[in-house]
């Protein structure tokens, strides 16, 4: 755990629950892909769960953020109701998008979840104009677009980064590097070491911290909302962590270091954060696990009622394509 | 900008007026693109000019040169709730921005299963006539008429652009607004005040029997001077200006067609795999023992907008060559 100021006991333990309900909702779902029961395309985020956890401590409901397909643990994180989600797994009537929209564009307002875009890089410049309306509006709003390492190379990136630095908009970029890009390295798609680095070329600071730790991951997170929100500007964060399965679930991974995968699933960071909440005494083994069956039952339920759920009516396919007339 | 409405008044005029009085009436509608405030002398045609200068620097911004970040900032801003305009210099340029408008703004409704929506107007202006060539002058309407979830509007004369935006600016779906460079300096009569045109309404500018012409923007004209001529020669035609692309109005148009039995479509952009292609299949279809002649197109040749004069003015579809179509048809 890194060595810096240690967030209190309520607020480590909301990170604990944010990031245990996600670690349970990724088992879940590779395990009813598994066995057949719902068959989705489906990105697995499990190993950086600890990064939106503590993202979404410092949100409030009515910040938003702009995610990507890989991004269940940050929906999780910000709260998006479970049965809704897996309706939408499911593709069914009861999913937050009626079915139409599916695991790459979970999408719910009310959590403040504007957007999952299944397009590499294209969550920044749409997060920018969030952040533009709470700014033109003087709404002390915060809009957090996620993304990976390898969205640093798109072009989305540099005109997101560029406009949001010189309107200082109230935005934070958040990195998820975990250090494959599809089935490519990191080091071999991208330019420099740090990511983090690129921020100097915007004008904003640039974070580089372990995402994996919860305390280091609290402090960046903190420092850089309180900036967006402050209408200091935007600031880019990478978050180094790693994915435990592959690019989309079900790939074989080949193109992975073995050793390297090895070595980042033994230091998986949810079990290390679990240890250390009981041996620092802000929880007991008892109380995490109850929090865990609970969670666990939550998901199992979600799941279960997603699958009797109605399929949407075909006539959605004539709905929500453009707006009911308004003239 | 405008001395009075009453006043003749030009296209920059009108679209310059209807931004204007829409953002008097919602402080939701903000404008972002490149040069489009005063100190950038309010885009390269001045059709924003005055407007920072009135609404201020916070709801009138000039861009960076990044498509990407202008559209998705309109995006994300719409989503919230405000009815931003962004200005796509040219739309050639729009190519680089086809993410965020193609799998972005277009879908979000559907995708969202309505939760979210993006109500946002892309101007854009284009056309051939002005020697610049295959980067600046194209007619893309047919990409984003074959996009679900986005509608495309032009207009045919000054007033026609101020209602035509303004319903734009004040509809719940992102609208693509296609100007034209040449037509910029177009004059016609002032439109009323805060006046809107329903969107997926077609308009008959002219009455006939013989003949139904189907166009839309700077074509329409072409087509009512080409009226005008066959009208001393006895044949009438009925010229339908679509006014709004996609969706395009289909009931105005067959209606017409039924009394007509002849259609020629004319539009500037390339004629294959053009708008008049879907509308010719449309109305073959719904009006086959009604039609008493093949229906014809009228657009530009399967090649890019060329540079030299001659050919330049080869590639533009002319009354000539509308003309001769509406013979063919009657033959």
């Amino acid at each position: 755990m890194a060595n810096q100021d240690i967030p209190n006991q309520e607020i480590l333990l909301d990170m604990y629950k944010k990031s245990a309900l996600a670690k349970i909702n990724d088992e879940n779902a590779r395990r009813v892909i598994m066995n057949g029961s719902l068959p989705m395309i489906y990105y697995s985020p499990r190993g950086q769960e600890i990064i939106p956890a503590a993202i979404s401590v410092n949100l409030n409901n009515s910040d938003s953020i702009c995610t990507i397909y890989r991004g269940m643990h940050d929906m999780v994180c910000k709260g998006i109701p479970l049965e809704k989600l897996w309706g939408e797994y499911a593709g069914k009537s009861t999913g937050t998008c009626k079915g139409k929209g599916g695991p790459m564009h979970i999408t719910h307002p009310e959590t403040g979840c504007m957007l999952t875009t299944g397009i590499v890089g294209s969550s920044l410049p749409i997060a920018n104009g969030l952040a533009l309306s709470y700014q033109i509006k003087n709404e002390k709003k915060v809009c957090v677009a996620y993304f990976g390492d390898a969205a640093s190379n798109i072009g989305a990136f540099h005109e997101a980064l560029n406009m949001a630095s010189i309107w200082k908009l109230p935005v934070v970029f958040v990195c998820q590097n975990n250090r494959y890009g599809e089935h490519t390295k990191f080091e071999k798609a991208t330019s420099v070491t740090r990511i983090s680095d690129r921020a100097a070329a915007y004008g904003m600071p640039g974070i580089h911290v372990d995402g994996n730790d919860p305390v280091a991951m609290y402090n960046a997170a903190k420092t850089a909302i309180d900036r967006a929100r402050n209408g200091e500007g935007p600031t880019l964060i990478e978050a180094m962590t790693f994915r435990f399965y592959g690019h989309v679930f079900g790939d074989q991974d080949g193109y992975m270091d073995k050793e390297e995968k090895a070595k980042a699933m033994a230091e998986d960071p949810l079990p290390k954060f679990r240890a250390w909440l009981i041996e620092q005494g802000y929880a007991s083994e008892q109380v995490l696990m109850e929090l865990e069956v609970a969670f666990d039952k939550q998901v199992k339920e979600a799941i279960a009622s997603a699958l009797s759920a109605p399929w949407p009516e075909l006539d959605e396919l004539n709905i929500d394509v453009l707006a009911a007339a308004q003239h | 900008m405008m001395e009075s409405l009453n006043n003749q008044i030009t296209t920059v005029e009108a679209i310059n007026s209807a931004l204007a009085d829409a953002m008097t009436i919602e402080d939701g509608i903000i404008l972002l693109g490149e040069d489009v405030a005063d100190p950038e002398e309010g885009g390269v045609a001045g059709v924003t000019r005055g407007l920072s200068t009135r609404f201020g620097d916070s709801r009138v911004r000039s861009t960076p040169i990044s498509e990407q970040a202008i559209v998705g900032a309109g995006i994300g801003a719409a989503m919230a709730g405000m009815r931003p305009v962004v200005e796509i210099m040219m739309m050639n340029f729009a190519t680089v921005a086809m993410d965020m408008i193609v799998n972005h703004a277009a879908k979000l409704r559907f995708m969202s299963g309505g939760q979210t929506q993006v109500p946002l107007t892309i101007r854009m202006a284009t056309g051939a006539g002005l020697s610049t060539a295959g980067q600046h002058a194209d007619y893309l309407e047919a990409w984003f008429a074959h996009t679900a979830g986005i509608k495309v509007v032009t207009y045919s004369s000054p007033a026609e652009a101020y209602g035509l935006l303004q319903s734009c600016i004040f509809d719940n779906d992102p609208c693509i607004f296609i100007e034209n460079f040449i037509a910029y300096a177009q004059k016609g009569t002032a439109p009323e005040k805060n006046s809107r045109i329903p969107l997926g309404k077609a308009n008959i500018v002219r009455a006939g029997k013989h003949v139904t012409v189907v166009s839309y923007g700077p074509q329409v004209g072409i087509a009512l001077a080409v009226a005008e001529k066959l009208s001393a020669e006895g044949v009438e035609l009925e010229v339908v200006d679509l006014r709004t692309i996609s969706p395009w109005d289909k009931a105005t148009v067959l209606e017409s067609v039924k009394r007509t039995g002849r259609l020629v479509i004319n539009h500037e952009a390339v004629k294959a795999f053009g708008v008049g292609a879907e509308i010719a299949a449309v109305v073959q279809q719904e009006l086959w023992g009604d039609l008493l002649a093949p229906v014809r197109r009228v657009g530009a040749p399967s090649c890019p907008v060329p540079y030299s004069r001659p050919l330049e003015l080869a590639f533009m579809t002319s009354e000539a060559d509308l003309e001769n179509e509406i013979r063919l048809a009657l033959k």
